[in-house]
């Protein structure tokens, strides 16, 4: 018999673990059985609580995942009953009864999680409630977390939460990993959701809470294992993992941006990469191309050799344009024409994208550096102020005002 | 699940009579409509008159108001609508883009506020 405050700490330090490790599954069958976000997230929650005292009493169950299953299913009659809201009809109630009175040690708990996810991003969610959603479920994030991510108050990003839980239910968004004809769209709408709250993590500083980073790079993790065999799926992992990789080369110490090409590389996570690196090459194998192969072969292209194979770089921007017809491609794109020797024509097509992207920092940046190589300096440093009113972060700032002292010495 | 598809418009971008864009509009609402019919799905379905025909009404305090023309002064207008049932929002939106006008104007899918049985 162990003393009950060593049993209590030892508890609460696994429901912990559960909560960060478990929450996603247990709440992708929970919102499975009951059809509503809020009422599995509350029941999850109830469950949990009762492990703490019943658990501290009684000692560990043999398969602790679903004791809080059969505990919420518990929970869930309950409220059910209670409000007497009967969204769920006689026969679900059934069945729910059944998940209650069964065997609390069966192991054997499946994994919904690839319904939820396309449930969280389903496109008639907006795309902030679909990151949102998505942080909240599958990755464990409070509501508090989520929206220092959106610099939201809480009561806002709560709101919005409570909009889009709403919304999936009263809409008839289905529960549903959807089929071949549509898994092309919704797939990259997913992954859309994913490498947004990579970036998101990836442009941020270290003291701002959870490490979005990793959390993209978990839910890519996750998808991959729950549909293997996807080159996109795999795409988008490697593309993660190579930026990933880099992370710790791109700031120097003072906190300032460092481009690709200047950063030094034994800082580079070499097994990290190798894997991103290895994952490409997986996911070309299978011959069917598509927009996140493409990006992650670009990365791969600027991290072998000792310089980017430019020719080859601007071949793949040719075959992204044709799945992104987008001027932030085209961009892209302009920048590798003129790094593989076509400065001049790459000015040109940057003129003509002007009007689209007025507004995008990233595009006065790109078209500085390009009137640098030409020695136009007057426009490079006009091009390096107009980025530097729309940069929204301190580290490009820094960089791009560093990048427009050498210029304006000239 | 019941969903009402309102179909909005401007009809300075709508196919004008007689042309090929035309004849290929009103096929596109005939074989959306038997594709409907067959699977069993429309519960019912209009086209309205033009929204100059539009009258709006308000009862303010014993008054009523009354106002020639459409609700909303935008350029776009309800044009019709198909209220189907169907499992969910998917198969309704796999409708909703079977609809014509959604290629030069815009549909609204609305899910049709359903209490359900007390018990």
């Amino acid at each position: 018999m162990t003393a009950p405050a060593s049993n209590a700490i030892a508890v609460t330090k696994i429901l912990g673990k559960l909560a960060r490790e478990e929450q996603g599954r247990l709440l992708s069958i929970l919102i499975g059985k009951l059809r509503d976000f809020q009422l599995a997230e509350d029941v999850l929650q109830d469950a949990m609580v009762s492990a703490v005292s019943h658990w501290g009493r009684n000692g560990l169950p043999a398969s602790p995942q679903a004791w809080l299953l059969q505990v919420a299913h518990r929970k869930a009659i309950d409220r059910i009953r209670r409000t007497k809201t009967a969204e769920l009809a006689g026969a679900d109630l059934a069945l729910l009864m059944e998940e209650a009175s069964g065997q609390d040690d069966n192991p054997d708990i499946p994994d919904e999680r690839l319904r939820l996810v396309f449930t969280c991003c389903h496109p008639a969610l907006e795309r902030k409630s679909q990151v949102a959603l998505t942080l909240r479920t599958l990755g464990g994030l409070t509501t508090e977390e989520i929206a220092r991510v959106f610099l939201d108050r809480e009561t806002t990003m709560g709101q919005r939460l409570s909009r889009a839980k709403t919304k999936v239910a009263a809409a008839g968004i289905p529960y549903e990993v959807p089929g071949p004809e549509q898994w092309p769209a919704r797939l990259d709408a997913v992954l859309g959701v994913v490498y947004l709250i990579f970036t998101t993590g990836h442009a941020g500083t270290a003291d701002d809470g959870r490490d979005l980073a990793q959390e993209a790079l978990f839910l890519c993790r996750l998808l991959n294992n729950l549909r293997p065999d996807d080159p996109e799926i795999e795409g988008c992992l490697a593309l993660l993992t190579i930026n990933h990789a880099r992370r710790a080369a791109r700031l120097d110490d003072a906190g300032v941006r460092i481009a690709l090409l200047d950063q030094d590389r034994a800082l580079w996570e070499a097994s990290e990469l190798k894997e991103g690196l290895a994952l490409v090459e997986v996911a070309l194998s299978r011959g069917r191309l598509g927009p996140y192969q493409i990006k992650a072969a670009i990365a791969a292209c600027h991290c072998e050799g000792d310089t980017p194979d430019w020719s080859q770089i601007l071949l793949l921007y040719d075959e992204l344009l044709a799945f992104e017809p987008t001027d932030v491609v085209r961009l892209n794109r302009a920048v590798a024409l003129a790094e593989a020797g076509g400065l001049e024509a790459a000015i040109g097509i940057v003129d003509g994208l002007e009007a689209g992207l007025s507004d995008y920092q990233p595009f006065h940046a790109a078209r500085a550096e390009l009137f640098v190589r030409a020695g136009r300096w007057q426009q490079a440093c006009m091009a390096y102020e107009k980025a530097i009113a729309l940069v929204a972060n301190e580290a490009d700032k820094l960089f791009l005002k560093r990048r427009l002292a050498r210029v304006a010495g000239n | 699940m019941k969903y009402m598809m309102l179909i909005y418009a401007d009809p300075a971008n709508e196919p004008v009579y007689g042309t090929p864009e035309f004849e290929k509009m009103m096929a596109g609402y005939l074989s959306l409509s038997e594709k409907m019919a067959a699977d069993g799905v429309m519960l019912a379905g209009e086209g309205l008159k033009e929204a100059e025909t539009s009258t709006t009404l308000r009862v303010r305090g014993e008054k009523v108001e009354t106002m020639d023309g459409p609700f909303a002064e935008t350029k776009e207008h309800l044009g019709g609508f198909y209220l189907i049932d169907v499992p969910d929002l998917d198969a309704a939106l796999e409708y909703a883009a079977l609809i014509p006008s959604a290629e030069y104007g815009t549909v609204e899918v609305r899910p049709v506020m359903d209490y359900p049985d007390a018990g």
